[in-house]
């Protein structure tokens, strides 16, 4: 919402400067977004009188003029403007103004060797207007030497934000109200035109439907003569942000932007029959005065005559029956519609609109009268014609809110202690009755209101937010809690655990193409895709964290890095049973590239493998408590995986606590790369809870003995996965055996065709004895006989 | 042959033991001169086994003693014993000399050029939005706040209309919402939350009064610009009481502010705004000034060279909101806020750009991330410095 301080102090009287009103306007909860001083713009421009003019000796189409500035010597101008003349009173830019329209510097020079000392402005130079054929001429009464500026009567333009609760204040008399409330002046009575209607609208107007329009008054004013508005109502216009059309459209939207109350203008001739506001029939079609055609459905409402629709009601009017420059009578209309109504019917178009924007969030119902005899009064003053009667149909909501309030909610609630008559002094000017119990009538302009927070809200903003004073909050009484659940501290171990391990934590979209969250959904699962994406690229949430990751680590390949070691920690996103969301945390990782660079130790660059992720799944599960040393390799990480180099860890059969391995290759073309990638998926859902345990430990018992070793060198099928064979060694004896780690593996020679060598060292804890050779020996059959069971024989 | 000179030296001598000291000597001379010259440990041991050996001539010559008559003998045995000990030290300090030498050699060998690179271990980091997410929890938690969360794929009900904007509240459109094609069994619209707000609704309904939570996370907006992407991060804050009222709000507001910025001078202006689910509802705004490109939080706004900044709306909890929560709101009032914590990452540590908060650039992680050690505390300071 614009206006200029003209166009306020039209309806407050005050002599606050720009400043103090723009201080105000915030303080009151009308935040101000921009000030701008077209003084600012013209300083430097001044009315001058052409004393001579006379040809320019070396240029036909120029003219050197004598200038009288109002002080000091005249100047001389060189003027190439056609009209420029002695005599004539025009626009003088000094050496050192800028031209507001290309923002040039005026300075002294000469031209074609002739001396200019400034320059006669045309309107376009001076951004008044679009005329560029000569130079301004003003009145023979401007008075010489004056500022531009002021004479103009250029005015600073407020832009200010109103919330949607204030569709009262989307006028400039409402904003007024507001700051004659707030002590910055005191707020006119607004001035009712005189003009004698004469006899009965001849229009027919009804409302066949009373919910979406409850009332609608209109009037005829016959004779009229449309054109271009005044250049006070233009300029008025100009500086609120709207386009002047004509005098009759503009006199409408100078009745919108003053008082924020809407109305249309029909051109009668191009009405036919009784004007209703009825539901629109489904499928009807209309062409609106933006020069679409909008196709309408039984919820909206229309003005329509007997022949066609003519105005979307509220939102905006039809072209057929749009005035003219050659429309001489006039229908009037100004309706009340349900503010609902009409919010559904734009959203559903599409088609936004200042009359929209108002009705939507609510017109004031006590001003339909009022309204129509301002629009009249400025018609037949600017336009002339004679005014009928008015006709009204349905009458506008008329019941106004009651609240029974307490002046002590003020402290109570807004904490600060207002007295009880400056509470009813800020409401009563703000239009509210406060009866002597303090049953508080609301104004019905007032839609927002709903209770006595309400009115604490109107009372603390004009009151002033500022004299809230701190105040603690009283602490909490006995033993601090942890305010972190175990699931978020779960998180912050893993998120800083990974850090610490190398990685890079990134933060990545929660949505993907469609295209890649489906390479990562499982069979038959069905993906939550938006309505409305942004784009294409974010239009499916994620099944998994790794298709984003994998795509990041693409740009930065792209980027040339040589490597990338990303994790993420955030949500996938799947189906419920009771079809809600389910949000399972999730750690993600991907690495990409090379693990190592090429070095003068190792040699060649190492890129990541299987095994690489093995270790930060089990570094960060360890990490996440849970029992590693439990956990079974198994297969099935995903078809989005290689399906010889990956993996599931999994406690128990069925819980799968992480994926990890290599991705396969089919993936990593889809997502355009090349090189293998190493991933991780940990399911940190799935992550049994830490036991709430006490503080203190077990107590301490180191074992007596030392461990010994003893190494066992098998022979397997090369199919044996090492894993089983070092749980069977593992399992051979409970009591004694605590440790069982392959140190080798070797296949070629020496080793049979289709068998590989698995070496183990087993570490045993005796318990209070040592081992005896017995002891041992019987320990070492054990374990040679529980990897026989395997098919595993030790090698001689 | 080796005792053949003391056995001349009696027979001939007409002063034999003289003759057989002089001898000593001279013989002890020639094994100083031999150790002295060794140059290996080898040929030192050598030299201690021809004199100091079983057989050697020392060990000879004190078997002699056994021979001489007690004067001789008086005579003779000091003067052996001490060329058996002066030879014995004479080896010991030749033996430490060839070790030292020995090792100096051996390190000489093994000096390596350590200008070549050790290998490294690559530098993890949290991301910005993590690491400003625990601050915000440690901050909170002294205050007394717990960390609260609730699911980003929403209903309209929890999002909206629990939040006092109904099906036809202008609010609601200017949201910017994603919907999805979907409905809940309640026949609920289904959408991406677009503010934390929603979480206050889930939390009341859970825990009733009285309450204090914050809730961060991911909010989305259909929305994309230089400085708007449609996921992006709030807090949500929120304490029901008994008695809770703006005061309490401002307060809070500037304890968080200050503790976060590790400024005494932040100065908060409160604004009258517009929120349907807070009553009255405020805009808050904080101080600034620019230093070269960067806005930097502190002072007031309206000194010379200050001016505010919008940094999130709050306001005392609509009753209508804590109906919708199953709260009565006769009994129970509280306050509300929503903070961008993107934003006020980027203005606490300088990054400019939103956009590069989600492209996972390990250049801009690395740069604007933090060090796992760097673990917000109060004890410590929440915050972690360049």
């Amino acid at each position: 919402m614009k206006f200029s301080l003209t166009w306020l102090r039209d309806y407050l009287d005050t002599d606050a400067s720009v400043a103090e009103i723009c201080d105000a306007l915030n303080a009151i909860g009308l935040e101000v977004e921009g000030v701008e001083d077209p003084a600012e713009k013209l300083a430097g421009f001044r009315v001058a009188h052409v004393l001579t003019a006379a040809r320019h000796p070396d240029a036909d189409k120029l003219q050197v003029l004598t200038v009288d500035t109002g002080e000091g010597d005249p100047l001389q101008v060189v003027c190439g403007a056609p009209n420029a003349r002695a005599g004539m009173k025009g626009v003088l830019g000094l050496p050192g103004a800028t031209v507001p329209a290309n923002g040039m510097v005026l300075r002294k020079s000469a031209i074609r060797g002739v001396e200019s000392n400034g320059m006669m402005c045309s309107v376009r130079e001076l951004e008044l207007g679009e005329d560029h054929d000569g130079i301004i001429e003003l009145p023979d009464d401007a008075p010489v030497g004056t500022d531009f500026a002021s004479y103009h009567g250029a005015s600073p333009v407020i832009e200010v934000a109103v919330t949607p609760n204030r569709p009262d204040c989307m006028g400039v008399y409402g904003i007024a109200r507001d700051l004659a409330a707030k002590g910055l002046g005191t707020l006119k009575a607004i001035a009712m035109p005189g003009f004698s209607a004469a006899g009965a609208c001849p229009v027919e107007i009804r409302t066949d439907d009373p919910e979406g329009c409850p009332a609608f008054y209109g009037r005829v004013v016959t004779g009229v003569k449309n054109g271009p508005s005044p250049d006070w109502l233009q300029a008025r216009l100009k500086s609120a942000g709207q386009r002047p059309i004509s005098l009759l459209v503009d006199l409408t939207n100078y009745l919108m932007l003053g008082f924020g109350r809407p109305a249309h203008v029909y051109d009668l001739a191009k009405l036919q029959g009784a004007v209703v506001a009825r539901r629109a029939k489904e499928g009807e079609q209309v062409l609106a005065l933006n020069e679409k055609t909008y196709t309408l459905d039984s919820d909206m409402v229309v003005i329509a005559d007997d022949v066609q629709v003519h105005d979307i009601a509220g939102i905006m009017g039809g072209e057929d029956s749009g005035v003219s420059e050659t429309t001489t009578d006039v229908l009037l209309e100004i309706a009340y519609f349900d503010p609902a109504r009409i919010g559904a019917t734009g959203r559903k178009l599409g088609l936004a609109s200042d009359a929209r924007t108002r009705f939507e969030r609510g017109v004031d119902p006590e001003f339909l009268d009022e309204g129509l005899d301002l629009l009249t009064g400025l018609i037949v003053e600017l336009a002339g014609g004679q005014p009928s009667e008015v006709v009204r149909a349905g009458s506008p909501p008329a019941d106004a809110k009651v609240i029974v309030f307490d002046p002590g909610l003020t402290l109570r609630l807004g904490g600060v202690e207002v007295p009880e008559a400056e509470q009813k002094r800020i409401l009563e000017s703000l239009g509210f009755a406060v009866g002597g119990d303090w049953q508080v009538t609301c104004p019905l302009r007032r839609h927002d209101l709903e209770g006595p927070a309400d009115l604490v809200e109107e009372v603390v903003r004009i009151h002033g937010l500022d004299k809230v004073a701190s105040v603690a909050l009283p602490r909490i009484e006995g033993v601090a809690r942890p305010t972190a659940t175990a699931q978020q501290m779960l998180e912050r171990s893993l998120r800083r655990a990974a850090a610490a391990s190398g990685l890079n934590e990134a933060v990545i979209w929660s949505f993907l193409p469609e295209r890649a969250a489906d390479h990562f959904a499982s069979d038959g699962e069905d993906l939550w895709v938006l309505a409305n994406p942004i784009s294409e690229d974010l239009k499916a949430m994620r099944p998994s964290l790794l298709p984003g990751l994998l795509m990041a680590a693409k740009r930065n390949a792209d980027r040339g890095a040589d490597a990338t070691r990303l994790f993420e920690i955030g949500r996938r996103y799947f189906r419920g049973g009771n079809g809600l969301s389910d949000e399972r945390p999730t750690l993600g990782i991907v690495l990409a590239g090379e693990r190592a660079e090429r070095n003068w130790q190792s040699g060649k660059a190492k890129a990541f493998d299987a095994f690489d992720a093995k270790a930060l799944a089990l570094d960060l599960l360890q990490v996440a408590g849970a029992p590693v040393a439990n956990l079974m390799v198994m297969g099935e990480a995903g078809p989005q995986f290689h399906p010889g180099q990956s993996a599931t860890l999994r406690l128990g059969p069925k819980v799968v606590l992480a994926r990890f391995g290599m991705v396969h290759p089919a993936t990593l073309k889809a997502f355009d790369m090349d090189a293998p990638v190493a991933a991780v998926e940990l399911f940190i859902d799935a992550i049994p809870a830490k036991k709430n345990a006490a503080f203190a430990r077990p107590g301490f018992t180191p074992p007596a003995l030392q461990t010994v070793t003893r190494d066992f060198a098998f022979l397997v099928p090369q199919a044996l996965a090492a894993g089983d064979l070092v749980r069977a060694v593992q399992g051979a004896d409970k009591a004694s055996i605590v440790a069982a780690r392959v140190f080798d593996v070797f296949a070629g020679q020496g080793v049979p065709e289709g068998r590989k060598s698995i070496a183990i060292e087993v570490t045993l804890q005796p318990g209070e004895k040592s081992f005896t050779e017995s002891d041992l020996k019987a320990i070492a059959d054990s374990v040679v006989a529980a990897a026989a069971k395997l098919g595993a024989e030790l090698r001689g | 042959m080796r005792d053949l000179p003391l056995a001349d030296a009696r027979a001939h001598s007409a002063s034999p033991i003289r003759q057989v000291m002089t001898e000593l000597d001279s013989q002890k001379q020639a094994a100083l001169a031999a150790i002295a010259g060794a140059t290996s440990l080898e040929a030192l041991e050598e030299q201690r086994l021809a004199a100091l050996g079983k057989k050697g001539w020392v060990s000879l010559a004190l078997k002699t003693l056994g021979q001489m008559s007690p004067d001789e003998r008086s005579a003779a045995a000091p003067a052996i014993q001490a060329a058996r000990t002066e030879i014995a030290e004479a080896i010991e300090a030749k033996k430490a000399a060839l070790e030292a030498a020995e090792l100096e050699a051996q390190l000489v060998r093994e000096t390596i050029d350590l200008t070549l690179p050790a290998p490294a271990a690559p530098r993890g980091s949290v991301h910005p939005v993590s690491q400003v997410m625990d601050e915000l929890a440690e901050i909170f938690a002294d205050l007394g706040f717990a960390v609260a969360t609730g699911p980003e794929i929403e209903d309209d009900w929890h999002n909206f209309t629990a939040l006092n904007m109904d099906e036809t509240h202008p609010a609601r459109a200017m949201h910017d919402t994603f919907y999805f094609p979907d409905r809940t069994p309640e026949g609920r619209e289904i959408l991406l939350r677009t503010h934390t707000s929603p979480v206050q609704i889930r939390s009341m309904i859970a825990q009733s009064a009285p309450i204090r939570i914050i809730a961060p996370g991911r909010v989305y907006r259909s929305d994309s610009d230089a400085t708007h992407t449609p996921m992006f991060h709030q807090v949500e804050g929120l304490v029901v009481d008994r008695d809770i009222h703006l005061g309490h709000l401002k307060w809070t507001l500037e304890t968080f502010f200050k503790a976060f910025f590790e400024r005494e001078d932040i100065t908060l202006r409160l604004r009258p705004s517009y929120f349907p689910f807070t009553e009255p509802s405020v805009e808050v705004d904080v101080g600034y000034s620019v230093e070269g490109n960067r806005r930097v939080v502190g002072g007031h706004g309206d000194a010379p060279g200050h001016a505010w900044m919008e940094l999130g709306g709050s306001g005392m909890v609509n009753p209508r909101v804590l109906e919708f929560a199953g709260l009565d709101p006769k009994e129970w009032q509280g306050f509300a806020f929503g903070l961008g914590i993107d934003r006020i990452a980027m203005l606490k540590y300088g990054m400019n750009d939103l956009r590069a908060f989600f492209d996972g650039d390990p250049r801009w992680l690395r740069h604007y991330g933090f060090s796992p050690f760097d673990q917000p505390t109060l004890s410590a300071g929440v915050g972690a410095r360049a």
